[in-house]
């Protein structure tokens, strides 16, 4: 029996690797088709069938590049930077559940690699190390516009995840819990948190936005300041991990935020569907795996949007952006933890009193 | 001052309302701009596969036409040569031998005629001064890039219009 979970979870684990991999592979891809087409172009066409063999040919490009390391880097550090932002970008997907129970025979499989109960925190905290990548990386190039790219990439990062943490909060007081296996199983059917955390979620997406480098928080990165910022001196396959590093982080960010506040692998009538079975376990199946495509559709989405973000917005100045953030996101974050706790306490007077 | 006319404009930065502040509004409508153009029909032509629809009066490659029953028209008079602004065109002028009435429709042709594609501009002189009505300019063709100048020199092997056979109609 446990011989049978530990197999069952090594290859859950893996196979979630291989489709994170996979996605951020693709992410590319379709980042640079949805750039064209928001242009008026037809985007990457050549590498096979509409392009779909590119990111192979990009990879394959990277890998056959020169490998070069600046004179008087730190030649660790240097090598250790795109590392360090890979790893912790693979790790994050861990405790996300990506799906509800499946039952095969006696055995019921939880579609989530650790369902660990600080789920939340664990995500935090792994995703608040990745700015270390960027920083020994930026720092070891031993160049000034990587050092620019590594502070900007530290300070904005440290202060997006405050509001982030404050708007999260909110979201933590509803569910009582900081598993997000917990959270995603208290919005079944359409009990999603988005209705009841609105304004949470506008925070949580705006921080989600800068944690990940995208535009219009892509100052660590801006290619017309900083010539490309902490990555300046990488090349070969080390850049290619740095760019795909962000791309991991997307899919990480898309499936927290699908999972806190979109109702991770629940949807519409899904007891409906459930109950319309006779068989007990082959109904949970079907729900089952129609949650795991519904979640996939709902990282897919936020995934978009993320890239047509990209393609409207301009870059924020940089002391636009210290201002949004401190003075604007972490005031509106703890003025939704008060909204949040009155409602909660409201709602308690009129149900029990 | 007295201003002259009442064409001056207030220029003062005016202060920004709730909803310009809040930006939220304007970055729904740049996104709703972008999504429309994410859906509208592209601009792009696949170059190889098609190409742009080119006008009649186009002047692209050059072709050495022959006559009706397949005999080359051109007699290297060599006005085309003389009327070149870019000195594009060469050529060896040949006696036409007996048994070759059928290849040469005088009695005068060109043994060699060559057009360097990479001094020709395309005027389109050649064409008028042509007496025999031989050098045309096509209006589908154009001379594609290569990478080797002295592939860019068209021989009669590439210049003269192919024969029409019956087999292939």
């Amino acid at each position: 029996m446990d011989s049978v979970l530990l197999i069952y979870k090594g290859i859950y684990i893996l196979v979630i690797f291989g489709i994170s991999l996979l996605i951020a592979t693709y992410s590319t891809y379709f980042e640079r088709k949805i750039a064209a087409f928001i242009q008026d172009r037809v985007g990457p066409n050549r590498a096979g069938p509409m392009g779909l063999l590119q990111p192979l040919a990009d990879a394959g490009k990277l890998f056959f590049k020169e490998e070069f390391i600046p004179a008087k880097a730190n030649k660790m550090l240097f090598i250790l930077g795109p590392g360090i932002a890979m790893l912790v970008a693979a790790m994050s997907s861990a405790v996300i559940p990506f799906g509800d129970t499946l039952i095969l025979g006696e055995t019921s499989f939880d579609l989530i690699a650790i369902d660990v109960n600080i789920g939340i925190l664990y995500i935090f905290g792994v995703v608040s190390l990745g700015v270390y990548g960027l920083m020994i990386g930026g720092w070891a190039s031993n160049n000034k516009f990587s050092l620019l790219g590594a502070i900007r990439a530290a300070s904005q990062n440290i202060s997006y995840e405050l509001a982030m943490g404050l708007s999260l909060i909110a979201v933590l007081m509803l569910s009582g819990s900081l598993s997000l296996k917990v959270i995603a199983e208290q919005q079944t059917g359409f009990n999603w948190n988005i209705w009841y955390q609105p304004l949470g979620f506008l925070i949580f997406l705006i921080c989600a936005f800068a944690e990940t480098n995208r535009t219009p928080f892509d100052l660590p990165e801006s290619e017309a300041e900083l010539i490309g910022g902490y990555h300046t001196e990488y090349s070969s396959m080390k850049l290619g991990m740095y760019l795909f590093a962000e791309y991991i982080n997307i899919f990480v960010v898309s499936a927290v935020m699908s999972t806190l506040y979109f109702g991770a692998y629940n949807f519409p009538f899904m007891e409906n569907l459930r109950n319309a079975f006779d068989d007990p376990v082959l109904g949970n199946n079907v729900v089952t795996i129609i949650g795991v495509a519904v979640m996939f559709a709902k990282i897919f989405a936020f995934i978009f949007f993320f890239m047509w973000v990209r393609w409207t917005l301009p870059r924020f100045r940089y002391d636009q952006l210290m201002k949004l953030g401190w003075n604007i996101l972490i005031p509106l974050a703890i003025l939704n933890i008060l909204l949040t706790g009155g409602g909660i306490l409201l709602y308690e007077y009129f149900t029990n009193g | 001052m007295e201003l002259l006319s009442n064409r001056s404009k207030n220029v003062a930065q005016k202060e920004m309302t709730l909803s310009e502040r809040m930006y939220l509004p304007a970055i729904a409508q740049g996104l709703g701009i972008t999504i429309k153009h994410f859906f509208k029909k592209k601009a792009t032509i696949n170059y190889p596969e098609e190409t742009r629809q080119r006008s009649d009066v186009w002047r692209g490659l050059h072709v050495l036409k022959r006559d009706e029953n397949g005999a080359e028209r051109c007699t290297a008079c060599g006005l085309c040569a003389v009327a070149c602004p870019a000195e594009a065109i060469t050529m060896t002028a040949g006696e036409r031998k007996k048994g070759e009435e059928h290849l040469y429709r005088e009695e005068k042709y060109a043994v060699t005629y060559e057009v360097n594609m990479l001094r020709c501009i395309f005027c389109g002189l050649c064409e008028e001064a042509c007496p025999k009505a031989a050098i045309f300019l096509q209006d589908d063709k154009l001379a594609p890039a290569r990478y080797e100048r002295e592939e860019f020199i068209y021989g009669k092997d590439r210049l003269v219009e192919p024969l029409k056979t019956t087999e292939t109609k």
